[in-house]
């Protein structure tokens, strides 16, 4: 390849690259260090320290709160979630009923379609069955997943041979039986694969969370970072002002927040890339 | 492909089968199960397609109906708005940077990266990849840091284009392009690797014999691999038309840092709705103005679905 297309796409890197590498150095530094210092210098250990006990400890522990909710509402989501995609794939894909394309084709409409259209017609119906601020308003809407539908009933239908469910059943399993004691067994990387795109859906999402929560210890950290934001001196110099007694933050420590919120999907990313990869192309590229 | 558990529990059961109708009742229904098996499965399933697909759905429609000034009275008065024309304008021009940019861009990228070695494309797709693991407020606030003058690695440029100052950078009419950089950041990414996996399904034979018939590199990625990948493009631009008319996350988040003073909070329509379901409890309009949006979302879906063929059904 030429100088010049070698040359766009390490701009590109840099473009795609070099805010996360600011993210992660930013905490090393001070506010201050953070303008005067290069945007790449590595600042100290200490104050790598002392930004994440002053975030962790701000506003009484706000940010373990958030973290834990997160927590219950993602992996709530998710078990749910896997719970009901895993053996309605493998019904799609391996057993015979009346409405079965209907339902296979509404679960691709519902899984194209933008997730958030959904968020405000929910917040009706859970403000009206009394569920708006409860920790059910989040785990059931979570537990819903399409996209975990469709790519168990790729998964089933293309890795399990309908023969081998033919044999078992004239050898008289039950259809409890067979998906239990074939399909399941056979099942472990689509389960694998299901349960962490719906934790990553539910982690990272803010739209739900913003409108079905309205109180501190409800926030997951997606819409905590977000309170954080209101906090923090350079962005909002209103809250500066002398004589408050506002805790105040600055951009280190709402840099640590961000990398607290982000880092166990990052980490996910940064390990399983290739299974990753292959989930999406199962998803998107099925031809 | 191994099946460790199966004989043991089917052996116990063979007698049973064999005995008298049973077992004819079953050779029929052997090729897919019995049906009451399929419902069986699918049914937490559809519950909760059912709660928190259709339920939500149907709701909305009601409330919207039931305006306090008869049938069409929500949609008429979301609709005359002074807020909904502009929140429309607003998502408009973000769209238009967004989607044009980022369909020459991922293109253009993802072919250059297909004339890389195997193992060199891969470290770049890696890095162009690896944003796509922020998403929602975090990435917005990676974001504001970059835009922030003072402390931006990017600072340089920002003072070029003449902003000092954050406010400076997110003044109102910067937002559209601002969004769609964001968009890009976590999304481009991830349209590469699906991409430049699509360009490996090319047969070699079919680029060595543009080669030997004298094609070069531009001539190849032009009229051979692009025309194999244009059902791709077509399917990013379509769902990515269908996400954008959905904007949030990126101006609400950006609005809460408020020296970004001038945007509004009801800057896209999703914001406008919620805005008038929040601040004015208006449900029934803020249900017609989120049945506007749903109906998008359903109709570029629908079209995907049923034209598409991008999916299989079967």
């Amino acid at each position: 390849m030429r100088f010049g297309g070698l040359a766009i796409l390490l701009l590109f890197t840099a473009f795609f690259f070099v805010p996360m590498i600011w993210l992660f150095l930013a905490p090393t530094k001070t506010d201050g260090q953070l303008v005067s210092d290069s945007p790449f210098a590595f600042g100290s250990l200490s104050t790598l320290a002392h930004t994440f006990h002053r975030i962790v400890t701000y506003d009484g522990d706000s940010l373990l709160i958030w973290l834990k909710n997160s927590a219950i509402y993602s992996f709530g989501g998710t078990a749910l979630a896997v719970i009901a995609a895993i053996p309605a794939g493998y019904g799609l894909a391996l057993t015979q009923f009346i409405g079965r394309r209907l339902l296979l084709s509404i679960t691709l409409i519902v899984m194209i379609m933008p997730a958030t259209a959904l968020v405000l017609p929910l917040f009706l119906e859970m403000n009206k069955l009394g569920l708006y601020g409860t920790i059910w308003s989040l785990i059931l809407p979570f537990g819903f997943f399409p996209f975990g539908v469709y790519l168990a009933y790729i998964y089933f239908s293309s890795t399990i041979p309908k023969d081998l469910l033919a044999a078992a059943r004239i050898d008289g399993a039950t259809e409890w039986g067979v998906f239990r004691y074939i399909a399941v067994p056979l099942a472990r990387p689509i389960i694998g694969l299901v349960g962490f795109f719906a934790f990553v859906a539910s982690w990272n999402n803010f739209f739900l969370p913003f409108v079905m929560t309205y109180d501190n210890s409800q926030y997951p950290l997606q819409v905590g970072l977000q309170q954080l934001i209101g906090s923090t001196a350079s962005f909002n110099p209103a809250n500066y002002s002398a004589g408050t007694s506002i805790v105040v933050l600055h951009r280190p420590d709402l840099a640590m927040a961000v990398i607290i919120a982000i880092a166990p999907v990052l980490i996910v990313f940064l390990f399983a890339q290739r299974t990753l990869v292959t989930g999406m192309l199962t998803g998107a590229t099925k031809e | 492909m191994s099946i460790p558990s199966a004989p043991a529990v089917t052996s116990g059961r063979k007698s049973a089968a064999r005995g008298g109708r049973a077992a004819g009742t079953r050779e029929q229904l052997a090729p897919g199960g019995s049906r009451s098996a399929g419902y069986f499965f699918v049914a937490l399933y559809v519950l909760l397609l059912l709660l928190l697909g259709v339920a939500p759905v149907v709701y909305a429609v009601y409330l919207a109906l039931s305006g306090s000034g008869g049938l069409t009275s929500s949609f008429t008065s979301a609709f005359s708005d002074f807020r909904f024309a502009s929140a429309f304008e607003h998502i408009l021009e973000f769209m238009v940077i967004w989607l044009v940019s980022q369909t020459f861009l991922v293109v253009a990228l993802v072919l250059m990266l297909h004339n890389l070695s195997q193992r060199v494309g891969a470290a770049f797709r890696f890095l162009f990849y690896i944003p796509g693991a922020l998403a929602g407020a975090a990435s917005v606030i990676v974001w504001l840091f970059m835009l922030d003058p003072t402390a931006s690695p990017f600072g340089f440029i920002l003072h070029w284009l003449g902003y000092a100052q954050f406010d400076n950078t997110v003044a109102p009419g910067n937002l559209p392009p601002i969004f769609a950089i964001m968009a890009f950041w976590t999304g481009a990414g991830g349209w590469i690797v699906v991409m430049y996996g699509a360009l490996n399904n090319i047969p070699h034979e079919l680029l060595e014999a543009a080669q030997i018939d004298g094609s070069n590199a531009f001539q190849t990625a032009m009229q051979i691999k692009l025309p194999l990948i244009r059902k791709w493009i077509v399917y990013m631009l379509v769902l990515s038309f269908a996400g954008g008319t959905q904007l949030f996350v990126e101006p609400t988040v950006l609005g809460s840092a408020a020296l970004g003073v001038g945007i509004s909070k009801y800057w896209s329509p999703n914001q406008l709705a919620w805005f008038i379901a929040s601040e004015y409890d208006n449900f029934n309009e803020a249900a017609a103005l989120s049945l506007v949006l749903l109906v998008l979302g359903l109709m570029v879906a629908a079209l995907l679905v049923w034209r598409g063929r991008l999916f299989e059904v079967e």
